[in-house]
């Protein structure tokens, strides 16, 4: 029997890392609760996916709308405030999904001050509808998600080249029926991975929904946990959270199977359509509106409340956790990126091979990480490190050893579990990138006789850079944000600014944790600017 | 078709890729081995925040010149990475909220059963465990809150009230999903028995003036706003307020008082099984009981002492003297996964 080509050798070990966790999460279903499931059937289940399903829908729909349109506009159109308006909108990917959350529940509900402001100044009783509610979520979901959406976007229209648009409309296409049917086609694997990728987060999510007491299938599995406490029925429901996720990945995929996309023409002149009038000043009105209700408006809030408690809270603590942040980001982005793009290599190099179908599999599977939720992963990760460490340790007690855990506690489980988690933010921009290179590219380079290791370092690196760069700084700016992994998996020591976020949240001391949400968007605001800068070059 | 361009050319970004990958070396620098299950240092993991605890922890290393080394967390990730860990752990004492959780450590057999003469002279023994492995530190009473300006003290009496029609659309409640509701549920079922509980807490969900509330904070102030009139909560959260706020309008009011009492719970310490250093995890636990340490549990949480002779502090003198529920706290505990299925059948989000 002949072995299968190197592809599938690369991309197996990555995929048994997160098969782990799922295997755990997946091993539960050989405990019984039946008198759980049956609590849960009767009087949970149908509710929470009824809210899921519609929280998806409804998130899916306002990102890629906002998303898209917003991307569109910036790069094709002229119109005033464009070129800042156009960066900006990428900034409040710097700011958590929860901490806009809690600001916009703070600032809009019964209690906070634009209603209280409205009572006092008519003297009515407001009747404004309640902030916390499914519609509050989803829409501080699309605030918050659709820059991975926008960012992706904006790529793909920048490298599409006016050709093909001027080639559609030659042909007898409106501008209208260009966009709908030339540019959103071919834009597609950015904007679906945006997409994906928000939805991802939204399934996972626990902080958000939390806030806005959402009941979601992530409540349920903590709410069996931690209220009911039965790990194996919460593992039970994660594991069917993850075929889900599975199953809309795949989806996605067979939709977009065998198609190839075209290289980049980002040399290319570019003509952008001069909104006159009213239009380019609704376009600024716009995108204005989103970058206030997104970014501006909770910042301000934010600072407001730093005001009022940092003269108390603020000290030189906060040099450490501020380094933590940035040293954790710093490593999780630099092993994911090696990691996706050794998944995204190895698909593409297996492409007509033998085993192809294995690799692409494999490579779905490593991707499923986000897909759980951030402390059901801890565990599935920690528990078989735990339990290798437990084995080391005796082995080498009975070689008369005493050495200190190794694994356990250590740096290196809470950048696998994040790595994990993460893997799949860096992977999309990565393999989009990717399917720009052409296999006549490809063939070219073999023709030179370079391998596949050559080809890899003077083809598709160079080509990619655009790619690994956005993934770099996507996971950077994710790892910023991220609080269940970090919070369970954290060695001694390693308090960073979303633990501290935690500290404050879990008292309900929203104002005081203002001043680490603040330092967690400063800090989130450098790599963004690179992105930004980056793709303002381009 | 785009030029293959030579390695030479493809300069990468560097400062991008260095401000990024920059900590990254700083990080595998101090990735030296950590300091586990040194004999001088006593490891802590909570699951209350770092703020409280600091003043307790630095007053302790004060006393005995002992380091503590501090890991917060949520409960549930603290007893699951306890139970991952096992024999290997590097923890010596667990702390954390609420004695369903404590109950929970203890059932998980996490825990290890202290014997100390201080410990049982300072807590009262409706506040620590039967089999002497946790120990409740401070007391946390949740009873009725209510608008001065919109309800008569004089209207209110029991938990049970609550439910009545009389309060229509202007009840406040918290989540079901917090331990100290699920506690209280607990506790009533173990009154009143689960279908009297049920149809009480029913009258509460049919009675909510707007949807439930994540934390215990927006709930008051709600209440001040007018949104409802009543609510229920711990009492440290109004403390917290009107320390900010003297003249904060939100009244409180000592539920049961003729029947059962009010209901309390614990936040408490207990030392696990596998903690290296048993003897001085115990003296720090002695600590948290002393008068020094209960001190700083009121004074900086403004919750209640368990130790019955160190004085409250003053905000909290300020509502006068109640009567507590006297069953012991583990009950909540062993109720609790009942009390939470319980909510859910009376769609009490």
């Amino acid at each position: 029997m002949r072995l299968p080509p190197w592809p599938f050798w690369v991309v197996l070990p990555l995929a048994l890392v997160t098969v782990t966790p799922l295997a755990v999460v997946g091993v539960s279903w050989a405990q019984r609760a039946p008198e759980i499931w049956q609590h849960l059937r009767d009087y949970v289940l149908a509710g929470v996916l009824l809210n899921t399903l519609l929280l998806t829908v409804l998130v899916g729909l306002g990102v890629a709308v906002l998303g898209v349109s917003l991307a569109w506009i910036t790069v094709m159109c002229e119109f005033p405030g464009r070129r800042w308006l156009g960066g900006a909108l990428v900034l409040p990917l710097a700011l958590p999904a929860y901490v806009l959350a809690f600001v916009h529940v703070g600032l809009m509900d019964y209690s906070g001050p634009v209603q209280t402001l409205w009572r006092t100044a008519t003297g009515l009783q407001s009747s404004f509808p309640s902030v916390r509610s499914t519609g509050g979520a989803v829409l501080v979901f699309c605030l918050a998600l659709y820059p991975y959406v926008y960012l992706l976007a904006r790529q793909a229209f920048q490298t599409q080249g006016a050709h093909c648009l001027q080639a559609a409309q030659t042909l007898g296409l409106s501008r209208r029926q260009a966009f709908w049917r030339v540019a959103m086609p071919m834009a597609r694997p950015w904007w679906a991975a945006g997409v994906g990728l928000a939805l991802m987060e939204v399934l996972a999510d626990f902080g958000t929904v939390a806030i806005f007491n959402m009941d979601t299938f992530t409540t349920v599995i903590y709410k069996t946990w931690l209220g009911m406490f039965n790990l194996a029925v919460a593992s039970q429901l994660a594991s069917l959270l993850a075929l889900g996720v599975l199953a809309l990945v795949w989806l996605e995929h067979t939709a977009r199977a065998r198609r190839q996309f075209g290289p980049s023409a980002k040399n290319q002149a570019r003509e952008r359509i001069a909104l006159t009038g009213p239009a380019s000043w609704a376009a600024s009105a716009a995108c204005l509106l989103v970058l206030t209700a997104a970014f501006i408006a909770p910042v301000l809030q934010l600072l407001y409340w730093v005001m009022q408690v940092a003269a108390t809270d603020l000290d030189t603590r906060y040099w450490q956790f501020v380094l933590h942040s940035l040293m954790l980001s710093g490593l999780t982005a630099l092993v994911v990126l090696l990691a996706a793009l050794a998944l995204a290599y190895a698909a593409r190099a297996s492409e007509g091979q033998r085993g192809q179908r294995w690799v692409a599999a494999l490579v779905r599977v490593a991707n499923l990480g986000y897909a759980l939720p951030g402390m059901v992963l801890s565990v599935g990760l920690f528990v078989p490190v735990a339990w290798l460490d437990g084995r080391l340790l005796a082995w080498a007690q009975s070689l008369g050893l005493a050495p200190p855990p190794l694994l356990k506690g250590a740096l290196a489980v809470m950048v696998t579990a994040l790595a994990v988690r993460f893997v799949a933010v860096g992977f999309n921009p990565i393999q989009a990138a990717m399917q720009r290179i052409t296999h006549n590219q490809e063939r070219a380079a073999r023709s030179l006789g370079l391998g596949a290791w050559q080809s890899l370092r003077r083809l598709h690196v160079p080509l990619l850079r655009p790619g690994l760069l956005s993934a770099a700084l996507l996971v950077f700016v994710e790892v910023m944000k991220e609080m269940p992994i970090t919070l369970m998996t954290r060695p001694f020591g390693w308090d960073t600014l979303a633990v501290r976020i935690y500290e404050m949240t879990s008292e309900g001391m929203w104002e005081r944790a203002a001043l680490p949400s603040v330092c967690v968007v400063l800090a989130g605001l450098v790599p963004i600017f690179v992105l930004v800068r980056k793709s303002e070059q381009d | 078709m785009p030029m293959i361009r030579l390695p030479c050319a493809a300069a990468p970004k560097s400062a991008a890729l260095a401000l990024l990958f920059g900590p990254v070396m700083a990080a595998l620098l101090t990735l030296a081995a950590p300091t586990l299950g040194r004999a001088d240092t006593l490891t802590v993991y909570s699951a209350r925040n770092e703020q409280l605890l600091k003043p307790l922890l630095d007053r302790f290393t004060n006393l005995t010149g002992t380091q503590v080394q501090l890991l917060t967390a949520n409960e549930g990730a603290l007893l699951a990475r306890l139970n991952a860990e096992g024999a290997s752990t590097p923890a010596d004492v667990l702390i954390t909220v609420d004695a369903g959780n404590l109950w929970q450590a203890a059932q998980q057999n996490l825990l290890q059963a202290v014997v100390s003469a201080v410990l049982e002279k300072n807590i009262p023994a409706h506040l620590r465990d039967p089999a002497k492995q946790w120990f409740g530190m401070s007391v946390r009473a949740r009873t009725i809150v209510y608008s001065k300006a919109r309800v008569a003290a004089n209207t209110l009496s029991s938990y049970e009230d609550l439910a009545d029609p009389k309060w229509h659309g202007k009840l406040c409640l918290r989540t079901s999903k917090k331990v100290y509701n699920q506690s209280l549920v607990a506790m009533m079922m173990q009154e009143l028995g689960e279908a009297k509980t049920e149809a009480i807490v029913k009258g509460w969900v049919a009675n909510l003036a707007t949807d439930v509330f994540a934390d215990d904070t927006a709930l008051l102030k709600a209440i001040a706003a007018g949104q409802c009139q009543v609510g229920i909560v711990n009492t440290y959260y109004l403390g917290r307020l009107l320390q900010a706020d003297a003249a904060f309008p939100v009244g409180l009011f000592w539920a049961n008082q003729a029947t059962t009492g009010v209901h309390v719970n614990v936040s408490g310490a207990g030392v696990t099984r596998h903690s290296k250093n048993p003897a001085l995890a115990q003296k720090f636990l002695e600590f948290l009981s002393s008068d020094a340490a209960q001190k700083i549990y009121t004074d900086k949480d403004l919750e209640f002492p368990a130790n019955p002779a160190v004085a409250a502090d003053s905000i909290i003198n300020s509502w006068g003297s109640f009567k507590p529920n006297p069953i012991n706290v583990s009950k909540a505990g062993e109720l609790q996964a009942a009390a939470t299925r319980l909510m859910d059948r009376a769609a009490y989000k």
